[in-house]
């Protein structure tokens, strides 16, 4: 690669690094002061593309070039107002709430902001008009560069510069700072809390719109750029550092420089073996990512942060089954037993079973972790996507036997775990989540591009179980792995081991004095919860006959999430509830309506502000209340007698 | 004989020496008391012996045994217990789980994945609850006690791998003059039951004139006075660095009980 080549990358990097920053910037402010992670930023950034689309189409024709910068800026406005709706109707309301919650209800917003997108601009990609007067390129050392990137280029040193006035020179500022560092004193102040929170997010939704907006000449808008963006940004932020808007910058320009010198470097032999550094785009942030958190986990320019502050409320004991609960769960058993004989009547209720029989084991094996392990982790497909096509590569590409590709898979997930896990542990809290993210990120994009192997994007097909394991035998199979498996985790938790594991997560500091060695259960706990989760993904590759790498993006690791909160965190039946919840209601909309995206989304808002337990506890307090209600009754039935003796 | 032996030993927390060069010995089957005012680094001090915090410097020996750059777990094996300043319990066990939980980890089971812990050393773990007077709340959530309460199943915690040496922050924190009493002498009679030495710090004088065998004094990271009562209540550095001049421990005593 020739030096002006390298250069023309760099700028070009640079150029990258603007946007990137100010979706970032934006994110980091809100988690400063609201300690909310917003999830729903890259559909601000993507909002900000679509209306400045809109309106620049507009306005060019009448008002010509100045129309272009107008527009741009109008775009920006609006989301900061979109912003500002969203704070006061739905962010107000879950300030209080446990952090995953707020992760799950920004996250439905995303999915409500998609469809609203797709309903009112349509699901074509739009490419915008070009910049007036920067349409061109300039001539550096011989390469054409589009002058439009100089703009580009600048805008994120003069926005760092403009925020940085904002917070040091104004009494806004000083509050935000304030409230970024201390939230008590900030109370002690007397300051209008609900309007600081409110300007704060407006401001971050701004930053992200504009974002989008600058991108109109050189991005086409497009709807899968929300989640693509927000996975950069949360990126960027963690490695900056949460809160730090320096560190959001030099981590936009690190990343944007090292994707750029990755692109620059092309396929070059090193060693005499052939590399294709452009090809490691797609995971090198990720990568970046994972290194910083392991050597610095608080992020390049963050400080270290005391541990959450919304942690859950406390959990009850558990309490073994009742025989009333083995008598419902047995009959629960029968009446899936005999699912396919009813085939005739209900042709497609076992199809549909078995879906739910595998969402509901990958959905318990995150719960393992994350409610009684309290380690959430935002990337659990990774061990579903890893059994999956670990069956996939065994049976097709090594060509081993159906029944042994099957019990190897979810041994591959469980090394994944093994290695991954190993690095979790370490973290904990939003950096922890954030490390999971990125491990599932990286197994992802090898998968997606290792094309000789997995097949690429377009996965890999003919995946059945043998000839004697098919049908409703399969259904069979995958009925009792399931129960078994949900009968050992149980067995698990209700184990020593599994009391550690509630042990570590209610008090570190005491299960180490007590010499229990928190990492390695913490540790254990991940393996065991990857090897459940490559089960499920082992069932499922069998099941469809094939897989794509749809089937283990971020999507999928989200939809554990909502399947857990859904069915509630504290409750051992709440992720089998939630898992069953979500897919009826994921299948039956999805087949409704286009727009199943917004009404699920929907849905959980509605959940999250109605239910905050989830379905399963929900069901939990009323049953609690009624045997409350009921004792009480009792007692005052017994006392009765009493108090008309002493009448009498 | 010298169970545990403390010598040079600091922290520093950037500039602030937390703990500055401190020395003292614990005999077994003694009752000691280290006390000072807030900030003086008695909870630094346990959390060294502990091993929740690494030393700057120094040395701390258990029978000889070096403690410093050892982990908590590992001290915990060498038969230390302690509570914290702010009792840590598991919120989401019972009580009886809680102790149940300790004597696991004691026992090395703590990894055990199939066998139902229900039943394992419950008797052991009830009669440690009996000693603190707690085996009635058994079966209760521990994040429904009274604050005194969950610190006694604390301390029933710190009894599970039966201790040469209890380290008690505060352990009567937030409790009443009469639990105080009650706790204070519930620790003498395992002391002398166990024979295990106990270092504990405290805020209310009377209680430690009462119970401790002998006291150390911290002021500002060191160590400005040790001995008996009589001579502790007399030492004039003491009584500066607890109410300025012109106050004694009786003075301040009497003003208590007018409260109380
Ligand atoms: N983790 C820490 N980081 C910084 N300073 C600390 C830390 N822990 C304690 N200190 C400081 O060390 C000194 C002693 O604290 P501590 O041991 O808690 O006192 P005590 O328990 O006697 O009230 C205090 O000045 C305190 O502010
Ligand atoms: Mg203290």
């Amino acid at each position: 690669m020739d030096f002006s080549a390298l250069l023309s990358q760099l700028l070009n990097g640079l150029a990258e690094a603007s946007s990137l920053f100010l979706v970032a910037a934006g994110l980091s402010l809100i988690f400063g002061v609201t300690r909310i992670v917003n999830f729903a930023h890259g559909s601000f950034y993507m909002l900000g593309l679509y209306i400045a689309y809109s309106i620049v189409e507009h306005l060019m024709g009448s008002m010509g070039a100045a129309g272009f910068w107008l527009g741009l800026a109008l775009a920006a406005i609006s989301v900061g107002l979109i912003g500002a709706v969203v704070e006061i109707v739905l962010l107000r309301r879950i300030y209080k709430a446990p952090e995953l919650f707020q992760l799950l209800a920004t996250f439905a917003l995303v999915l409500v902001i998609n469809d609203a997108v797709l309903g009112y601009w349509g699901a074509e990609e739009l490419l915008g008009r070009r910049a007036p007067g920067l349409s061109g390129s300039i001539d550096i050392l011989g390469r054409q560069f589009p002058s439009y990137n100089f703009f580009l280029i600048a805008i994120g040193p003069v926005i760092l510069g403009l925020v940085w006035l904002l917070l040091v020179r104004t009494r806004w500022g000083v509050l935000v700072r304030a409230a970024t560092q201390d939230r008590e004193m900030l109370g002690a102040l007397g300051v209008n809390q609900a309007w600081l929170f409110t300007s704060v997010f407006a401001l971050g939704a701004m930053l992200a719109g504009l974002g989008g907006a600058v991108q109109l000449p050189r991005e086409p808008a497009s709807l899968s750029l929300d989640l693509r963006t927000i996975g950069e940004a949360f990126v960027i932020v963690v490695v900056g550092g949460m809160g730090s808007l320096p560190g959001a910058y030099v981590a936009a320009l690190l990343i944007a420089e090292i994707k750029a010198l990755c692109i620059g470097l092309g396929s070059t032999t090193l060693f005499g073996i052939p590399v294709s550094f452009s090809k490691l785009t797609l995971v090198i942030e990720f990568l970046v990512m994972a290194v910083v958190l392991v050597l610095r986990p608080w992020g390049l320019m963050g400080k270290p942060q005391a541990t959450s502050r919304n942690s859950a409320p406390v959990e009850a004991p558990l309490r073994p089954g009742s025989t009333h609960f083995k008598w419902l769960m047995g009959a629960l058993l029968l009446a899936l037993a005999v699912l396919p004989l009813l085939s005739t009547w209900l042709p497609y209720a076992s199809v549909l079973t078995q879906d739910v029989l595998v969402t509901v084991l990958f959905a318990v094996s995150l719960h393992f972790i994350m409610g009684p392990g309290g380690m959430h982790s935002f990337g659990h497909a990774a061990y579903f996507g890893l059994g999956a096509y670990g069956a996939a590569i065994l049976f097709k590409v090594l060509t081993m036997p159906m029944p042994l590709a099957f019990a190897f898979a979810p041994l591959v997930a469980g090394l994944g775990a093994l290695v991954f896990g190993w690095f979790c542990v370490r973290l904990s809290g939003v950096y922890l989540a954030m490390l999971t993210l990125a491990f599932s990120q990286i197994v992802w994009s090898v998968v997606f591009q290792w094309e000789d192997v997995t097949g690429g994007s377009n996965g890999i097909t003919g995946i059945w179980p043998s000839a004697w394991l098919d049908g409703t035998r399969y259904y069979y199979l995958t009925l009792v792995l399931v129960v078994s498996s949900l009968f050992l985790v149980r067995r698990i938790l209700f184990a020593p081991f599994g009391y550690s594991l509630r042990a570590a997560r209610d008090s570190a500091l005491r299960a180490d004095a007590i010499g229990i060695d928190v990492k390695r259960v913490q540790w254990l706990a991940f393996i065991i919860a990857g090897l459940f989760a490559g089960l499920a993904g082992t069932l499922y590759i069998f099941s469809k006959g094939s897989i794509s790498p749809d089937a283990m993006a971020v999507g999928k690791s989200v939809d554990g999430l909502v399947m857990v909160l859904l069915g509630g965190i504290q409750n051992l039946l709440g992720p089998v509830v939630g898992a069953s919840v979500f897919s009826v209601l994921q299948d039956s909309i999805m087949r409704a309506t286009d727009y199943w995206r917004a009404v699920f989304g929907g849905v959980i808002l509605l959940l999250v502000l109605v239910f905050p337990q989830g379905i399963a506890g929900f069901f939990q307090q009323l049953a609690e209340a009624w045997r409350h209600w009921r004792a009480r009754a009792a007692v005052k039935a017994a006392a009765l007698p009493r108090t008309l003796e002493k009448q009498a | 004989m010298t169970l545990l032996q403390v010598r040079d030993l600091n922290k520093s927390f950037g500039g602030v020496r937390a703990v500055d060069g401190i020395n003292f010995d614990l005999h077994e089957g003694e009752l000691l008391a280290l006390i000072g005012p807030n900030g003086a680094g008695k909870s630094t001090t346990f959390n060294m012996v502990g091993g929740q915090l690494k030393a700057s410097g120094g040395s701390i020996q258990l029978l000889g045994q070096e403690l410093v750059g050892r982990r908590p777990r590992d001290i915990c094996r060498m038969q230390v217990g302690r509570t914290f300043q702010i009792a840590e319990t598991f919120a989401s066990l019972t009580v009886l789980e809680n102790v149940q939980m300790a004597l696991l980890s004691h026992h090395g089971k703590g990894f055990s994945l199939f066998r139902s812990a229900r039943k394992m050393y419950r008797d052991e773990a009830l009669a440690l609850l009996a000693q603190v007077g707690m085996e009635r709340h058994a079966e209760r959530p521990c994040s429904e006690l009274a604050y005194g309460d969950v610190k006694r199943v604390e301390l029933a915690m710190g009894l599970a791998n039966d201790p040469k040496l209890l380290l008690m922050d505060e352990p009567t924190a937030g409790m009443g003059p009469e639990e105080r009493n009650d706790l204070m002498a519930l620790t003498k009679r395992l002391v002398v039951e166990r024979k295990m030495a106990v270092l504990f710090t405290e805020h209310s004088m009377d209680v430690v004139f009462a119970y401790a065998d002998r006291m150390i004094v911290l002021a500002r990271g060191r160590l400005i006075a040790e001995g008996d009562a009589q001579y502790i209540r007399n030492h004039p550095k003491v009584q500066q660095v607890y109410f300025g001049t012109g106050k004694t421990f009786e003075h301040e005593m009497a003003q208590q009980q007018v409260q109380v």
